[in-house]
């Protein structure tokens, strides 16, 4: 799960991490009015939205005074920002945060993440902030700096004081760098964060070091230990439909394809995709129902990937191992019945008492289009799509 | 001969008492996995199954002289089964429990290495499907009828990919010595590389087969393990051609977030190791089987 721009300096200040004056707001005026109340005589407004990539989006804007303040927010509320990180719908624009300036003598690159390789939480630092690290590691690999967590002691002291010299931080800010470095750790595996994005910690003219920006991810797995942060969840940040499926346990994730796919078992899933996309057509959706495909959860599935109105034709292909396929063809047919469908329906199956399940699906008098391996169920799909198929056997499932 | 499981095995089921765990434990023994008893805190003294149930590991070991675990247990506890069973005295350990905080498994595995090697539980999963020695022994949820006995080494992240994987090499005639599940998510007990090195001792296996997807760096330092010690064929396929890059595709572990974890990627390191790489998945069986004609040729 993301959160906000302002939530992660909230969170991470409490783990003693500095963080410039800031305060939020929801409307134009009360930008202006946040202004007034932080005081000084340049401020930075910048739009919430969970997405990197704001700056250049136009996004983060520099403001001299609360006139600025208000026709810049105006500009963003409401608007949907399209970052490189966004896609090409956006994400809305229903907060924003306005700080105080810094003046900033140097920018450092913060990040804490799960490295998979040494299955620790490991430090990715870089003298070369504000830039994305993608860009730093393509244009200065040597600038970055990295160092793993032994997660039985946790971040030492001496650890956080290597990477501050090696980022070249002037010695009599070495204790602030230590302070921030723990705090980040302390926050990130407290917290049971994925991620932690410090871009740009910035020492200032008067030399203090402060987090410019933050951006944590946390563990979806962990938040049921977490409630405070589970309630930081931004829904208007999310895709609707798969925020949807993640609330009925589907996992879920839209694609710019127009077959739908209703599979069980993330592999599968994703090797149902790349079947599609070999038989010449593109899928619109990732969708694993999990391990019991029962009638309610293909009912749910159809339901969703039939939200999307790019979706031409559907493929189900479920491998059913302790479920049996005459159940699972039986929860296909019953879901036909419930739900809406008129594109073409594919429905593979595969596993224990695969002969009855067919048997299920050839009497249900519903118009569906059968298949045995996958390489024909994608191949059906594509071609139903394509309206290749000959018009008798070019079938619509009824309502 | 197999890898992990035979028929000597003698299982224990963590969290016996649950519907779940009940079920497969059923199936388990149907199969003729010789399931010795259950971990249960609170509930020793009760029958599962035919089989006891115990408060703690370490009273099971003692009792039965357990030697493999196969945790069922509820994520926010499953870590601490799995480390109770390390301390135990446990040997193979498959723990199928799909969400188990990443941090949780940062813990496990560092726990394990309190052990000196030759003391250290092997754990594969979690978020797997499990193990099969086929015709010797199931610990995991699998159908078993859908793997032959054979020469076929399976390492798979994925459950029902590994099925369909099986289910065409059953087509073919051909039979798996060991299909090993090791999950699908970031941080799991076991890599490709460290299963890759059992089948490669193994005698009765004859090739190996990959079941890879998008994320992680496992498929690549697999690649370079099999590049510097593995003999036997491997053949790989690899899941997520389509994935967009830093999208999570079900599995906790399948984004793509650096170089080298892309599906296109994946395949084109694995090739430059030699290992024959499966177009897509509608081939892998047939992909498996002429590898292994040209090995016996």
């Amino acid at each position: 799960m993301d959160i906000h721009e302002y939530q992660a300096k909230e969170v991470l200040s409490n783990f003693g991490v500095t963080v410039p004056p800031g305060a939020l707001a929801y409307s134009p005026e009360q930008a202006a009015y946040r202004a007034r109340e932080l005081g000084g005589d340049k401020w930075i407004v910048k739009a919430q939205v969970h997405a990197g990539g704001r700056g250049k989006a136009g996004g983060v804007k520099l403001c001299n005074s609360e006139a600025e303040i208000y026709e810049a927010t105006e500009n963003l509320f409401g608007k949907k920002l399209v970052t490189h990180q966004t896609g090409p719908e956006g994400k809305g624009i229903y907060r924003v945060y306005v700080e105080g300036a810094v003046p900033i003598a140097r920018e450092i690159y913060l990040g804490f993440v799960l490295d998979r390789s040494s299955q620790r939480v490991m430090i990715v630092a870089s003298s070369e902030g504000g830039m994305e690290i993608e860009e730093i590691s393509a244009e200065r690999p040597e600038s970055i700096v990295r160092s793993t967590v032994e997660p039985a002691v946790g971040l030492q002291d001496f650890q956080a004081r290597e990477i501050a010299f090696q980022l070249g931080i002037e010695p009599a800010l070495t204790q602030q760098m230590v302070r921030t470095l723990k705090g980040c750790y302390q926050a990130f595996s407290e917290l049971d964060a994925t991620m932690v994005e410090i871009n740009p910690l910035v020492v200032t003219s008067d030399n203090r070091v402060i987090a410019l920006d933050a951006k944590m991810t946390f563990d979806d797995n962990a938040l049921f230990r977490h409630p405070q942060i589970a309630e930081l969840r931004d829904k208007s940040q999310e895709d609707p439909r798969e925020a949807r499926a993640a609330d009925r346990g589907l996992s879920y994730v839209g694609l710019e394809g127009n077959i739908g796919c209703i599979v069980n078992g993330a592999g599968l899933a994703m090797a149902t995709m790349d079947t599609i996309k070999l038989a010449g057509g593109e899928p619109a959706n990732f969708l694993d129902i999990g391990g019991g495909a029962t009638p309610e959860r293909v009912a749910k599935a159809f339901r969703l990937v039939m939200s999307d109105s790019n979706v031409q034709a559907v493929l189900v292909n479920i491998f059913a191992g302790i479920n049996r396929c005459d159940w699972v063809a039986e929860g296909v047919v019953q879901a036909l019945k419930e739900v809406q469908v008129d594109v073409p329906v594919v429905v593979r199956l595969a596993g224990t008492n695969v002969e009855e399940g067919q048997k299920i699906l050839a009497q249900s008098g519903l118009p569906l289009i059968r298949a045995t391996s996958l390489m024909e169920a994608a191949e059906r799909a594509v071609g139903a799509w394509k309206n290749d198929l000959d018009q008798n056997t070019r079938v619509r499932a009824v309502k | 001969m197999s890898i992990l499981l035979d028929r000597e095995s003698r299982v224990i089921v963590q969290g016996i008492t649950g519907k779940i765990a009940r079920f497969h434990t059923k199936d388990m023994i149907e199969y003729g996995t010789n399931v010795v008893g259950g971990v249960v805190p609170g509930k020793g003294g009760e029958t599962v199954e035919g089989v006891p149930v115990f408060n703690t590991v370490k009273e099971a070991v003692e009792a039965t002289g357990a030697n493999a675990s196969l945790v069922f247990v509820p994520p926010p506890f499953a870590a601490d089964s799995i480390m109770e069973a390390a301390d135990a005295g446990i040997n193979y350990c498959v723990c199928i429990t799909d969400g188990i905080p990443a941090q949780d498994m940062i813990r496990v595995k560092r726990y394990m290495y309190r052990y000196p090697k030759d003391k250290r539980m092997i754990l594969t999963g979690p978020n797997c499907a499990g193990t099969i020695s086929p015709g010797k022994a199931l610990l995991g949820i699998m159908p078993g009828h859908i793997y032959l006995p054979g020469t076929v080494g399976i390492i798979g992240r994925s459950g029902t990919l590994g099925y369909e994987a099986a289910a065409q090499l059953k087509e073919l005639g051909l039979g798996v010595s060991t299909s090993v599940g090791i999950g699908g998510d970031p941080i799991n007990g076991s890599s490709f590389k460290d299963i890759l090195e059992w089948f490669e001792k193994d005698p009765e296996t004859e090739v190996i087969a990959m079941i890879g997807e998008i994320g992680g760096p496992q498929e690549a330092e697999a690649a370079d393990y099999i590049k510097n010690h593995v003999t036997k064929p491997v053949v790989a396929y690899v899941a997520g051609l389509t994935a967009p890059k830093g999208r999570t595709m079900g599995h906790a572990g399948a984004i793509i977030s650096a170089f080298g974890e892309s599906a296109s990627e994946k395949v084109e390191i694995l090739s430059a190791a030699g290992v024959t790489v499966a177009e897509n998945p509608a081939v892998i069986g047939e992909t498996i089987a002429s590898v292994m004609k040209k090995n016996a040729a």
